[in-house]
């Protein structure tokens, strides 16, 4: 796949390296023992570590050195025994120490890779370079107050893990799949929540052009997009700028942009005086991390099945097409639900997995889907759980009501909450197995319409569909299909 | 050996928000020289193969457990500021 940016002398290609910030799911900070939930009040979570008062001293997290090993187990990476805190150093007013304490020489994650879906089963591989452990910075509002900055450091401290990537991305569309593929795996495993509204996950984005053949072009780093579509659009837009900078003679600065959604624009966020110089050296006041194998094999140990593993085992175990299997597995909490759902199908109609799987799947991913769009809900506020999905389609397996009944049930279940079983009962919707009342509708309708029955006899087979309607009709659709099809062709044979 | 010029002294100054006149600076590249001209008699040892040294000490990093054990002490951590509004540090505005 390419995205060619068309110039007035030429085309050029774009080379595109992102690097996602992702906060680590812990109850307290990276170095302090103060708390990390979302939307408490201002300078509430606050340690006097986190607040860099003098002599306070940093202890590290062992669950979010845990979680940024089975992050990086999770997308194969190298694991690295030994690893390095660095000071990173800059002014900023929600920077309270002075410095980030990261990794700069000797990350915890190594190299790894994270494979896209890029549809028709065509599939592309980015190289993550490395997952480093970081403080977060505080929070800064500029728009409160005519003459003052507000600060607030409640975030001040929360450990994030970046993860960089290789400059292996060449269309804005790639790179929207690579985040939605990292958020999808860092939820599968619960390293991060990956919401990126709450900024629990953002990304900067590297972005270069070049004409065909040519080396690398000067890249800008734009900063801090909390959503897919941004990540997107700023590419768009930042690609198209440095082309046309550079078709007008001019050159590209390497610097840092800030994407404007609202223009549609980058604009320069510091100034080339202040260029960036962060003086890393090895934090004094911690020592390397360090762990053995056995540390590591015991995250290995708590990783559930990844994405990838769970869409090729649905498409050779339960027969499922790739298209649909992907649909499911992208979020995690869809996959679960199918998952639960299909459990409580099989055990419910104790049918064979495989030969419902399918059924399952078409009914999720259309009818509750649809249903869910259309209220404009998410699987995690669904009116119908998995149970009463599986109970629904129970119904149909052991002929209790057909497929076209399923779906006025399934409305009002979507509408009111109430089990399946409960809905064909209150609704009368039950289907008519019973052969001796079908025949007995099948021999009245055969009396009342001797046309039909001469013209049938004389050779028209399709009439056959006229009279498995007419039989539908007089039992309100509550006929079992297949009973009606098996009494009524004797007797119109007959 | 490395040599450091009024210019970098300037820069280094700036970059940790320290005010030097201009008349002092060349008197600190010249410590800031004499320093490192002392510490880089190091380099005549040998130190292939040796891992560096984190700490004097033969201690390993110590871990602790993911709980909320601290916070909650917002008037402690606002005290020594010069200004706060509605629990907010408010320091002068930050424009980029």
């Amino acid at each position: 796949m390419t995205y060619i940016v068309h110039g007035a002398t030429g085309d050029f290609e774009i080379v595109v390296g992102l690097e996602i910030h992702a906060q680590v799911s812990s109850n307290s900070k990276l170095f302090s023992g103060s708390a990390t939930a979302f939307g408490a009040d201002p300078n509430t979570q606050v340690s006097l570590v986190d607040a860099a008062m003098p002599g306070m001293l940093p202890t590290i997290n062992a669950e979010c050195v845990r979680q940024a090993v089975r992050t990086g187990l999770a997308i194969g990476a190298v694991i690295n025994k030994r690893s390095v805190f660095d000071r990173k150093n800059y002014f900023y007013a929600d920077l309270p120490q002075g410095y980030q304490i990261s990794q700069f020489k000797d990350p915890i994650v190594g190299p790894g890779v994270v494979t896209l879906d890029m549809g028709d089963g065509v599939t592309k591989d980015i190289g993550v370079e490395r997952i480093h452990l970081e403080q977060d910075a505080g929070k800064s509002m500029h728009d409160q107050h005519p003459q003052y900055t507000y600060v607030d450091l409640n975030r001040s401290g929360v450990a994030l893990m970046e993860i960089v990537s290789d400059p292996d991305i060449r269309t804005p569309e790639e790179a929207a799949a690579y985040v939605t593929k990292v958020r999808s795996i860092l939820r599968y495993i619960g390293s991060c929540d990956g919401n990126m509204d709450q900024g629990s996950m953002r990304a900067d984005v590297n972005v270069s052009v070049r004409r065909a053949g040519e080396p690398y072009g000067t890249r800008c780093e734009i900063k801090n997009l909390n959503s897919i579509k941004f990540v997107r659009q700023s590419i768009e837009v930042e690609a198209r700028r440095q082309v046309d900078l550079i078709e007008d003679g001019g050159t590209v600065v390497q610097e840092t942009r800030l994407f404007d959604p609202v223009k549609g624009e980058t604009r320069s966020l510091r100034s080339k005086e202040d260029a960036q110089d962060y003086r890393y050296f090895p934090d004094p006041d911690l020592l390397p991390l360090e762990f053995d194998d056995a540390f590591i094999e015991a995250a290995r140990a708590t990783l559930p099945e990844l994405p990838d593993a769970k869409r090729t085992r649905f498409v050779e175990e339960l027969g499922l097409s790739d298209y649909t299997a992907g649909v499911l597995v992208a979020e995690k909490a869809q996959a679960d639900f199918y998952e639960v759902l299909l459990d409580a199908l099989v055990t419910a109609s104790k049918k064979d997995m495989a030969s419902v799987a399918s059924k399952a799947a078409n009914w999720l991913t259309g009818d509750l889907y649809g249903a869910l769009n259309k209220a404009g809900k998410s699987i995690a506020d669904t009116p119908v759980s998995a149970g009463q999905g599986a109970e629904l389609l129970a119904l149909i397996e052991d002929g209790t009501i057909s497929g076209r009944i399923a779906k006025e049930v399934f409305e009002v279940m979507f509408e009111t909450g109430k089990g399946a079983g409960v809905v064909v009962e209150e609704k009368g919707l039950k289907q008519v197995s019973d052969t001796g009342e079908i025949e007995a509708i099948i021999d009245g309708i055969i009396e009342a319409n001797p046309n039909q029955l001469a013209q049938y006899r004389g050779g028209k087979d399709k009439l056959i569909g006229f009279f498995v309607g007419q039989v539908m009709k007089a039992t309100g659709g509550k006929a079992n299909p297949g009973v009606v099809n098996k009494l009524l062709k004797p007797k119109l044979d007959a | 050996m490395s040599h450091i010029d009024k210019a970098t002294v300037a820069k280094i100054a700036r970059l940790s928000r320290i005010k030097i006149e201009d008349d002092k600076l060349e008197p600190l590249a010249g410590e800031l020289n004499n320093i490192l001209g002392w510490v880089e008699q190091l380099e005549e040892v040998n130190t292939d193969n040796v891992l560096p040294m984190a700490s004097v000490v033969d201690v390993k990093l110590r871990w602790r457990t993911d709980e909320v054990t601290d916070g909650g002490k917002r008037d402690s951590v606002l005290k020594n500021s010069p200004n706060h509004e509605y629990g907010f540090f408010a320091v002068p505005k930050v424009i980029e």
